[in-house]
């Protein structure tokens, strides 16, 4: 019980994929134009991370090493292509928002990453906490990272209205504001760390 | 005149690194010194054309067959194989090329601007310059080769600037990926003045 707790709140705080391991960087960059976008985008990862961490993990003693890599990215794949079917088929609008972004999670380092460093090693039940932990550290970095774009741009957070729009700084929805808050988040999150 | 539009919109407007947000890892890992940046540049430019010819045609076979949703499995799987092979070809045919793209080849497979790249080819959804229909091999090549053009630049540039910084007193929570990334942000500032030019 406390190995499995230690496994969850490892991917939360202390191996968070965006903070800790620096992982991921594209969609953290591309989908946090609002808290919105990137808790879905943040979900739609952690699904294919429990998902894939489960049958790599059920599968560990089945593949062989040498071929272990092209093996896990076709697990990846076919998750992937799984939660494209079902976001066209009940939430098409998100879909449309994060795009190419959806596909592109069979490349994001963070679910390879997690294969190999973890699922491939350990139990199906620890496994699937590991992506959970992962999946949830992820989303809640990139929640952050889209609300403070949010509100910096727009003067909303989750839609809800906090200031005047007219004295928001749209640069921060825009490309370059992705880059300068996480940034900056980064070396705040660093700061604290080291306490 | 619409090639040379090509080129212009997917080098400088929707520069795929600073303002598409594609291929961020190599261009926040290999980006330390000129040289490697140069390396990882090429190495690109050589698989993403090449991929993108391949998977746009792959895609054509997929669509007569009917089966459209085996794209992100089968892309994947192919561009693994292709760069395997370009680095088993590139051993034997031209050992000095290897030399020099060798150890940037394995690291391609997972930078996510070739899988990127191939899927909006073969979707028909990349950015043509003043609305013309994004279809066809040779705009899609084009398009391809321009945007491994401007992931080269932006990573070029980022070295330079990176090269320079690393000799500076930097604060210590802001340094590593903090700054990187605020460089990276400045720089993306500079590239949004193209914008509307094409």
């Amino acid at each position: 019980m406390n190995n499995a707790l230690k496994t969850l709140t490892n991917g939360i705080l202390k191996e968070n994929p965006t903070f800790g391991l620096v992982l991921g960087m594209c969609p953290t960059l591309a989908t946090t134009s609002s808290a919105v976008n990137g808790m879905s985008m943040g979900l739609a990862t952690m699904f294919v991370l429990i998902c894939s961490n489960i049958v790599i993990s059920l599968l560990k003693n089945v593949i062989p090493d040498k071929v272990r890599i092209p093996a896990f990215i076709v697990v990846i794949a076919t998750f992937v292509s799984i939660l494209q079917l079902l976001m066209q088929a009940y939430v098409p609008a998100i879909y449309a928002t994060l795009g190419l972004f959806i596909p592109l999670i069979v490349v994001n380092c963070i679910v390879l990453g997690r294969a190999e460093a973890f699922a491939c090693k350990n139990s199906v039940g620890l496994s699937a906490i590991d992506g959970l932990g992962m999946g949830l550290g992820f989303t809640l970095s990139l929640t952050l990272i889209g609300a403070v774009r949010e509100l910096l741009g727009t003067g909303c957070i989750f839609g809800a209205h906090l200031f005047d729009g007219q004295y928001g700084a749209l640069i921060f929805v825009l490309a370059p504001g992705a880059f300068i808050c996480l940034g900056y988040i980064m070396a705040l999150v660093q700061k604290l760390m080291k306490k | 005149m619409i090639y040379f539009l090509i080129f212009i919109s997917a080098i400088f407007v929707n520069n795929i690194v600073l303002s598409q947000f594609l291929g961020i890892c190599p261009f926040l890992g290999v980006s330390k010194k000129i040289d490697t940046a140069l390396g990882m540049g090429a190495a690109v430019t050589f698989v993403l054309t090449l991929a993108t010819i391949v998977t746009y045609l792959l895609q054509k076979l997929l669509v007569v067959l009917g089966v459209e949703f085996l794209q992100t499995i089968l892309f994947i799987l192919v561009i693994a194989a292709l760069v395997q092979s370009i680095e088993i070809v590139l051993k034997k045919v031209s050992p000095s090329l290897y030399q020099a793209l060798g150890v940037f080849l394995p690291l391609i497979t997972t930078n996510c601007c070739l899988l990127g790249v191939a899927i909006l080819v073969a979707n028909g959804t990349y950015k043509m310059p003043g609305g013309a229909p994004a279809e066809g091999l040779l705009n899609g090549t084009l398009f391809a080769f321009a945007t491994a053009l401007g992931f080269s630049l932006a990573l070029v540039l980022f070295a330079g600037i990176r090269e320079q910084l690393s000799m500076n007193k930097i604060p210590k929570a802001m340094q590593g990926t903090p700054i990187a990334l605020l460089t990276a942000g400045i720089l993306a500032m500079a590239f949004m003045g193209f914008s509307g030019v094409v």
